[in-house]
């Protein structure tokens, strides 16, 4: 069975790639044409229930427009996909009416937390801002130091308590120095939690409570942090993490590699709750605005 | 989501059952629901392709088709695939000859390597071994720091040496292991890209410089599509032994362990639970299988249940519970029928809906000794009181108590025990409702 399965795969896998060439080379739209971007769009992790909506609409525009032509197809299909990803906000993250704006940044454990805030943190500093990191993850080994490590590294302040402490405790200590120091932008770290885990998603709130009780209006934006590598669970996550604390953003982090993240397609689908920035690699500069248009071309760029 | 496949093969076998043959037009409608949950699930689309090609070639045999069950046939026959291809039988760490032995831990930022290098060292010192730990790790901040802290916690012992070259840092350490006697050296590498060759290279040299036993890929279990990627980066340039999933304790399905084994062939050796270092198991493939299928165990509820139950009665209790008019008459009957299948909440926590809202299903357990009290609660009461037990008030408990031999408590519990299943039914009665709006197979399978 196994030796047979393999062979089958090396096939398709052939197949597979010709077909995705085929795509939009070929001029006429047929079934397969639909086969084939379905094909492509669950291969990006677009998730089954959002990848049949999005053939079906297609197809209806398609209808509408009396659209005949593949090439022409593939600019409908792009200007959809862009319309389900854009937000009025324009990626933007929220500024504070009067600083500190406060940022949270929550996600499952390793999705690219602490570093994103790193990368966040070096972009303000750079641009003259006056940044402090709060070190809100004070159950994972060794999380407390490697905050600090990227805090020295692009030169920002930090916050922080013992590890093993109470996480809104730092959290309520930092917000205070934050306004006490009059900084621009305060950033918290958490602890990494899978959102299926009710009692820490109840910390999450306890945090978000806290950051509201001494800065009314804050958080300005609590940011959830998503792999692009992640299948079907991301639309999980930003439910379940949404229904605790109201998340105002995405941020999807580790793009640089083969994962074409599409899974946030499905979760601005259901969850309306946009990406804002996009995590590039480990450095300090691999930080972006979100770009729904590049977004979608690297989408559906099957080479 | 949880359920869904089952549901839906149910009904199609239904369906099909009443018309006693099965064809392949039939077999491919079947199928065509496997490929949907198989996607949710995170599978791999061409991992799934080939998958249903082969069930198909099974599916469609003598076998099926001879079957007086066809339905729940294939039911089995997916289940049997897919444990075969997971890798039938658990498969264990290669035993560390001529110790000091390394143990590479490999895979993408994120993963979970650091943790599941405490918690395989855990694991081996419980059985017995002397393992060392080697933070091998000198790219991401403070993950030596992070190494040290779980060891000292499990008095497991650390090596590490600074930021300097990985391969150094491993020839040091198996130096180091020799000379305190440690037989497994489990080495926390950096999280990499597998389409980084510069950092992929570096494995490689690692490798060819110490000789493991063992080259682990640690995998998210959240992992998508992607996961045949690297699971095939990896496994070409460093010839994997074995796969470790994380993360499982969440709510993905967990496609990408089928995935990851079909590209790469290497059996997946254990998994991990949890933040908790204790949470880490060998792999269960069978347990997977039906997990990825979202299925809970199906499988063995569909044996029992044809064992024993009446299938008509058991579906017109079915659409009770359904409809939420579930009496203590038909809870009664019901666990006269239970009694021959096993623990109550084993049942429930089969059939599909109530994972998600079975939470509360610690206080509904029930042991046989209870089931033989509770059929004498029941019994006393009046037929009435049996049908709308909210009229059951302190005089009835009491009178019912005398009656059964029980004490007013346990009438109590009996009473509550009911509510709380009624409530649980509401539960997963609004899960389902909430999720009704279904795609109807609008893939092109
Ligand atoms: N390639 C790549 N790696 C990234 C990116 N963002 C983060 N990482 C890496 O992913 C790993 C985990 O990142 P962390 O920032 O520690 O993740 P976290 O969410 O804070 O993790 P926990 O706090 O343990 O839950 C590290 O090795 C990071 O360097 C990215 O955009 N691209
Ligand atoms: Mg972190």
């Amino acid at each position: 069975m196994l030796e047979q399965f393999k062979k089958g795969l090396l096939k398709t896998r052939e197949k597979f790639v010709n077909r995705l060439e085929s795509l939009f080379s070929r001029s006429e739209i047929d079934d397969l044409f639909f086969d084939e971007l379905e094909e492509i769009l669950i291969s990006a992790d677009v998730g089954v229930e959002t990848t049949i909506k999005i053939t079906g609409m297609l197809k209806e525009r398609l209808k509408d427009e009396k659209i005949k032509e593949r090439s022409t197809a593939r600019e409908v299909l792009k200007k959809l996909l862009v319309e389900m990803l854009e937000d009025d906000g324009q990626s933007k993250l929220a500024s504070a009416p009067h600083p500190p704006a406060v940022y949270l940044v929550l996600g499952v454990n390793g999705v690219g937390k602490t570093t994103t805030i790193a990368k966040m943190a070096y972009r303000y500093a750079q641009e003259g801002k006056r940044v402090l990191l709060a070190a809100g993850d004070t159950f994972r080994a060794a999380a407390i130091e490697q905050l600090e490590e990227w805090s020295r590294a692009v030169g920002v302040g930090m916050i922080k308590h013992q590890a093993g402490g109470d996480p809104s405790a730092v959290i309520f200590d930092a917000v205070n120095a934050a306004v006490a120091r009059q900084v621009d932008v305060l950033i918290c770290d958490t602890a990494g939690r899978l959102h299926t885990k009710m009692n820490l998603l109840e910390e999450v709130k306890k945090i978000y409570r806290v950051i509201n009780k001494v800065l009314p209006g804050a958080p300005h934006e609590t940011l959830l942090v998503l792999d692009a590598t992640t299948g079907h669970n991301g639309i999980a996550q930003a439910r379940l993490f949404g229904e605790a604390v109201p998340v105002t953003g995405l941020i999807l982090a580790k793009l640089d590699g083969t994962a074409k993240g599409g899974i946030v397609l499905a979760v601005k689908d259901i969850t309306g709750i946009p990406v804002k920035l996009i995590g590039v690699g480990e450095k300090k500069n691999d930080l972006q605005p979100f770009d729904a248009g590049h977004f979608v071309e690297a989408l559906l760029d099957v080479k | 989501m949880f359920g869904r496949l089952s549901e839906k093969l149910q009904e199609t076998f239904r369906r099909l059952k009443r018309k006693g043959k099965l064809s392949e037009k039939d077999v491919d409608e079947a199928l065509r629901e496997v490929r949907l949950a198989l996607l949710e699930a995170d599978v791999n689309y061409r991992v799934v392709k080939n998958f249903t090609a082969v069930l198909k070639e099974r599916a469609v045999g003598a076998e099926v088709f001879q079957s007086l069950t066809p339905g729940q046939q294939v039911v089995k026959i997916v289940h049997e695939e897919l444990v075969k291809l997971m890798g039938e039988t658990q498969s264990k760490l290669a035993s560390a000859d001529n110790p000091p032995r390394a143990v590479m831990l490999v895979g993408l930022q994120g993963s979970g390597k650091t943790t599941t290098a405490a918690k395989l060292a855990r694991f081996l010192k419980s059985s017995g071994s002397k393992p060392l730990l080697v933070a091998a790790d000198v790219y991401r901040p403070a993950a030596i720091e992070q190494l040290e802290i779980l060891g000292k916690d499990l008095s497991i012992p650390v090596f590490s040496y600074g930021k300097d070259d990985p391969g150094k840092i491993a020839s040091l350490a198996l130096k180091h292991a020799a000379a305190e006697g440690n037989d497994y050296v489990i080495l926390d590498t950096a999280g990499r890209l597998h389409v980084d060759e510069q950092l992929m290279d570096e494995l490689a040299r690692l490798k060819a410089g110490i000789k493991p036993v063992e080259i682990l890929l640690v995998v998210d279990a959240m992992t998508g599509q992607d996961a045949v990627n690297v699971a095939q980066a990896f496994h070409e340039q460093l010839e994997l032994s074995g796969i470790i999933l994380t993360k499982l304790d969440g709510d993905t399905r967990g496609g990408a362990a089928l995935s990851v084994k079909a590209v790469t062939n290497c059996p997946i050796k254990f998994v991990g639970l949890g933040e908790k270092i204790e949470s880490f198991e060998p792999f269960h493939p069978d347990r997977m299988a039906s997990r990825i299928l979202g299925m809970g165990d199906v499988l063995s509820l569909i044996e029992k249940a044809q064992s024993v139950v009446d299938e008509e009665k058991s579906r017109a209790l079915e659409k009770k519970m359904r409809s939420q008019t579930l009496t203590l008459e038909d809870f009664l009957e019901q666990l006269q029928q239970v009694k021959q299948m096993g623990p109550i909440e084993d049942l429930l926590e089969m059939m599909p809906g109530f994972q998600k809202a079975g939470k509360g299903l610690k206080n509904l357990s029930v042991d046989d000794k209870q089931i033989v009290q509770i059929e004498a609660i029941i019994k006393s009461m009046t037929r009435e009181e049996r049908q709308r037990p909210e009229i059951i008030n302190s005089g009835r408990r009491k009178r019912i108590a005398a009656g059964s031999g029980t004490a007013v408590q346990d009438v109590n519990r009996l009473l509550k025990q009911f509510d709380q299943m009624k409530k649980l039914l509401k539960k997963v009665h609004s899960l389902e409702k909430g999720k009704t709006k279904k795609h109807k197979g609008l893939l092109p399978f």
